[in-house]
């Protein structure tokens, strides 16, 4: 090991301080600290250092989001060839799948890196890992035939405009994969609703079923697919976000880990569920008639939920307002679903309407807890005297 | 029913920041804490929930056409329409000058923390813009116009409140240098019409 140490410090020495390219140090920094964790230390104070930090963070979500897009990279394949009624194996559905969705992440990773990379070095800060998830999130929750450069727009549009104006990683007010989403959702809505783009090459058939459920739903149709099709995922849908089951592994790993507040989760599922049975009551139209519990299964809930509500940076960040937070993301997305024709799916904008809301959240949460110990202050002032 | 769709409506579908952009000044101006935009906010609520409907009132029986029917026959063809602008202001002038009064006898320190802009509220544009949308609006009753200025102000007083904890938020946010300040608060309020999307298109 310490081998590798000398020459990478003989690498590094023309980036050193006052060394001829001292300018670029950030960018060599990053691809060094993915070797060797930095032997930074507090310089300043008394601090806890834990070897949890941001990289081991972000790696932790990377692995949890996984499951879901391998499963969303069979998906792809499964939904291409079964709707053109072509025989296919594993294999097949896989490989076609690959070709279509390791492209984007290629595109999604090396746009935003750069602008990463090139902001880091102008404003001369370290390049966060934070871009890690972020870039993995926005191709999984894109249809898949979405041009490249859509892509590479929403992308460039997310991470200077949602996040490098705002100073960087940890400090940007909205989520920026729900960002880049929004702004392809707005800017090119043909290329992200409707019912050809969910099945990849679907332009080149006529016949064709490729709406989603939620689509199909708000043109008052029936779902057309049974419980276990929603719940594992062989629905058509934006690349990630169909499989309920493996999305529930890349939860359980979230929590496990104490990376993803399971506060926000259960607040949503609790939210959504509560909202879903009262338009059950209610029932007027097909959305309002459809079960509460397959609410929770289709579209891009829990995908939602899980990934991007619980996003550390633009949640709520005390504990209660994470039960608020995520509990008002969970009613505002059915309602959406319910009340808006123009967006059968809910989630994107009711967590980004949350994200709008939660430093609010958090800011009555700890005025209301300062009031409180005030009050028990006062109390314990007037017993002593 | 109806008030209820009309309330949501204006709160959250047509809210005066982010569907119309209007009273962007003390908008940007007055929300670096929480606790200036939430005063600030709740003079807006009130003035608009005072002079929409008193507006309502002078419209329907004093300016548009055939309005002063009430006074006689001959007085059936005359149109005033031509006045509402000013008197609308008028109106609203006179209600900012009440409310600057009661704030300043009430909570004084509100009242430095706000300083010119609180008299501003009489020309802020989401005020005068609540009565000339009641105006094109046609509404059929004055408590329809209180109900549509109570909405619209609660809608402009969400919106300070939360770009409000948002700078609070971004206070140590390394932003910058061009962008610190009105910058990224413009930013930011585009970013927050973006969550506002989601309400575009309901049909309540």
């Amino acid at each position: 090991m310490s081998f590798l140490r000398n020459k990478l410090d003989q690498l590094k020495k023309p980036f050193g301080k006052g060394e001829k390219w001292e300018k670029f140090a950030p960018a060599v920094n990053a691809f060094d600290t993915f070797l060797f964790v930095p032997n930074h230390t507090t310089k300043k104070g008394a601090h806890i250092r834990d070897a949890v930090d941001l990289k081991r963070t972000m790696i932790t979500v990377v692995i949890a989001l996984l499951p879901a897009l391998i499963y969303g990279i069979y998906n792809t394949g499964y939904q291409h060839f079964t709707q053109l009624g072509e025989s296919f194996t594993f294999m097949d559905a896989f490989l076609h799948g690959a070709a279509k969705i390791v492209p984007m992440i290629v595109v999604s990773y090396v746009v935003g890196l750069a602008i990463e990379f090139a902001f880091a070095i102008y404003r001369g800060h370290e390049v966060n890992e934070g871009y890690l998830v972020t870039g993995l999130l926005i191709p999984m929750i894109m249809p898949v035939d979405i041009p490249l450069w859509m892509v590479a727009v929403s992308v460039a549009f997310a991470v200077l405009i949602g996040k490098e104006a705002f100073g960087g990683t940890g400090m940007n007010i909205l989520n920026p994969a729900l960002t880049a989403r929004a702004f392809a959702f707005f800017a090119y809505p043909t290329y992200m609703s409707g019912n050809k783009v969910w099945v990849s090459e679907a332009t080149n058939v006529d016949a064709i079923s490729g709406e989603t459920i939620l689509g199909s739903l708000a043109a008052g149709r029936d779902a057309g697919y049974d419980m276990w099709s929603m719940f594992a995922g062989s629905i058509p849908g934006s690349i990630a976000e169909t499989s309920t089951l493996w999305i529930l592994v890349g939860a359980a790993i979230l929590i496990l880990t104490g990376v993803g507040s399971w506060r926000i989760m259960i607040g949503g599922i609790i939210g959504a569920a509560f909202m879903g049975l009262l338009f059950n009551l209610w029932g007027v139209n097909a959305l309002m008639s459809f079960p509460w519990y397959q609410h929770l299964m289709v579209g891009g809930f829990a995908f939602g939920i899980v990934f991007m509500a619980t996003d550390p940076v633009s949640a709520a960040q005390t504990f209660k307002g994470k039960w608020i937070y995520g509990i008002l993301v969970g009613i505002f997305c059915i309602m959406i679903r319910v009340f808006n024709p123009a967006y059968p799916e809910g989630v994107m904008l009711a967590i980004l309407l949350m994200n709008v809301f939660a430093p609010t959240i958090d800011h009555y949460v700890i005025e209301a807890n300062v009031k409180r110990r005030k009050k028990r202050l006062e109390a314990a002032k007037v017993k002593t005297a | 029913m109806d008030y209820v769709n009309l309330f949501v409506r204006s709160i959250f579908i047509e809210n005066m920041i982010f569907a119309y952009f209007l009273g962007m000044c003390s908008y940007l101006a007055v929300s670096k804490t929480v606790k200036t935009a939430v005063g600030l906010g709740a003079a807006v609520i009130f003035v608009l929930f005072v002079t929409v409907p008193l507006n309502y009132l002078l419209d329907n029986y004093l300016l548009r056409p055939g309005a002063l029917a009430w006074l006689g026959e001959e007085y059936a063809n005359i149109d005033l329409s031509f006045l509402s602008l000013i008197m609308f202001i008028a109106v609203v002038a006179s209600m900012v000058q009440l409310v600057e009064m009661i704030v300043e006898k009430f909570a004084p320190a509100l009242y430095g923390a706000l300083g010119i802009f609180l008299p501003l509220i009489a020309v802020n544009c989401a005020i005068l813009g609540g009565s000339l949308f009641m105006q094109q609006k046609d509404f059929s009753a004055v408590s329809e116009a209180a109900v549509y200025g109570l909405g619209s102000g609660i809608g402009w007083f969400l919106a300070i409140l939360a770009i409000a904890a948002i700078r609070e938020k971004i206070t140590y946010s390394n932003v910058p240098a061009p962008l610190r300040g009105l910058g990224i608060t413009f930013i930011i309020t585009g970013l927050m019409a973006l969550g506002f999307m989601s309400f575009m298109g309901i049909k309540l």
